[in-house]
């Protein structure tokens, strides 16, 4: 592969263009947030961030998902940290996420509504969580 | 603590952009038996005692923990450098910013590996937020010498928080690692 030129990827996105038509963060409605302080990149955040990139780019989710990465969310102890935010479902933040768990929780959570039960570190309640 | 030049330097962008800057300039070269890296910002800056707390583990300015008493980021290079005889220079100015400047020896068993870079200036720029990222490598041994800007990748495929946005500037910044 020689190196692209920024001519190159206009022309890429231009032919995506089909599926990637509401690309805009406005009509998504689906939020996932990585933490990516110091805590979060120590602990291979980058990872999970590939992850899930891959994930719901794989699984046609593209137009719905809003991708962001923000500084530390305060759970160092559990990094890395994920937050996702949804209609339908509790606003919830994962820890202890690797690529593994990052890419179950596109598919268990977003596409299948259900939270993903062992790396719930805030929000729900944890009387809720089955252990 | 980190494991490869890369997760400073995107833990040196994070600091620089929650500092409000709107210019950021990240390049690494390894040339002369160094692996030179720099973090350029025109953030808030730091006056001469704060960028000595700055470098003290147990001390942050972040607004991100408040009551919480550790900023590890700057802390993490320098232990990293000191340990395999590096040199770095911190030059800041409230108001200007921050230069944050350093090198590891090429050929130090303590040196760190440089990691992912591609996929490093990929997440220095998937940031929210309206700020110019320039990420540059120079390596002339390798063969490989390239400049990318954020606004340049944000015309081309828009804003970095799709998917398949991201998809495409990963693999525009991978190919720029080929060799001429």
């Amino acid at each position: 592969m020689a190196k692209m030129t920024l001519d190159q990827l206009r022309k890429l996105r231009e032919e995506k263009k089909g599926d990637m038509a509401r690309r805009e963060t406005e009509g998504k409605t689906i939020q996932i947030i990585v933490g990516m302080g110091t805590c979060g990149i120590a602990a291979g955040a980058k990872a999970a961030f590939d992850a899930i990139v891959k994930t719901v780019d794989e699984s046609g989710l593209t137009s719905q998902v809003v991708i962001r990465q923000t500084g530390c969310m305060g759970l160092c102890h559990v990094e890395p940290t994920v937050e996702v935010v949804m209609p339908g479902m509790p606003a919830t933040i994962y820890g202890r996420v690797d690529a593994d768990v990052a890419a179950e929780i596109v598919k268990k959570h977003i596409v299948g509504k259900t939270l993903v039960d062992k790396h719930i570190y805030d929000r729900p309640a944890v009387d809720i969580v089955k252990k | 603590m980190h494991y490869a030049l890369t997760d400073y330097l995107l833990d040196l962008v994070q600091n620089s952009l929650e500092a409000g800057a709107s210019v950021v300039r990240v390049s690494v070269s390894e040339a002369d038996g160094r692996l030179e890296a720099a973090v350029l910002d025109n953030g808030s800056g730091m006056d001469g005692a704060e960028v000595a707390r700055a470098t003290d583990p147990f001390h942050t300015d972040g607004n991100k923990h408040p009551g919480r008493k550790v900023g590890l980021g700057l802390p993490f290079l320098i232990q990293a450098l000191e340990q395999a005889g590096g040199r770095w220079d911190i030059s800041s100015a409230r108001g200007r910013g921050t230069d944050v400047r350093f090198w590891f020896p090429l050929d130090g068993v303590d040196t760190p590996p440089v990691g992912d870079l591609p996929g490093c200036f990929l997440s220095c720029m998937c940031f929210d937020g309206d700020y110019e990222l320039v990420a540059a490598r120079h390596s002339p041994d390798r063969g490989s010498s390239y400049e990318v800007r954020r606004s340049d990748i944000l015309d081309a495929v828009g804003p970095l928080s799709d998917a398949a946005s991201i998809a495409l500037a990963d693999a525009f910044l991978r190919s720029q690692e080929e060799v001429e």
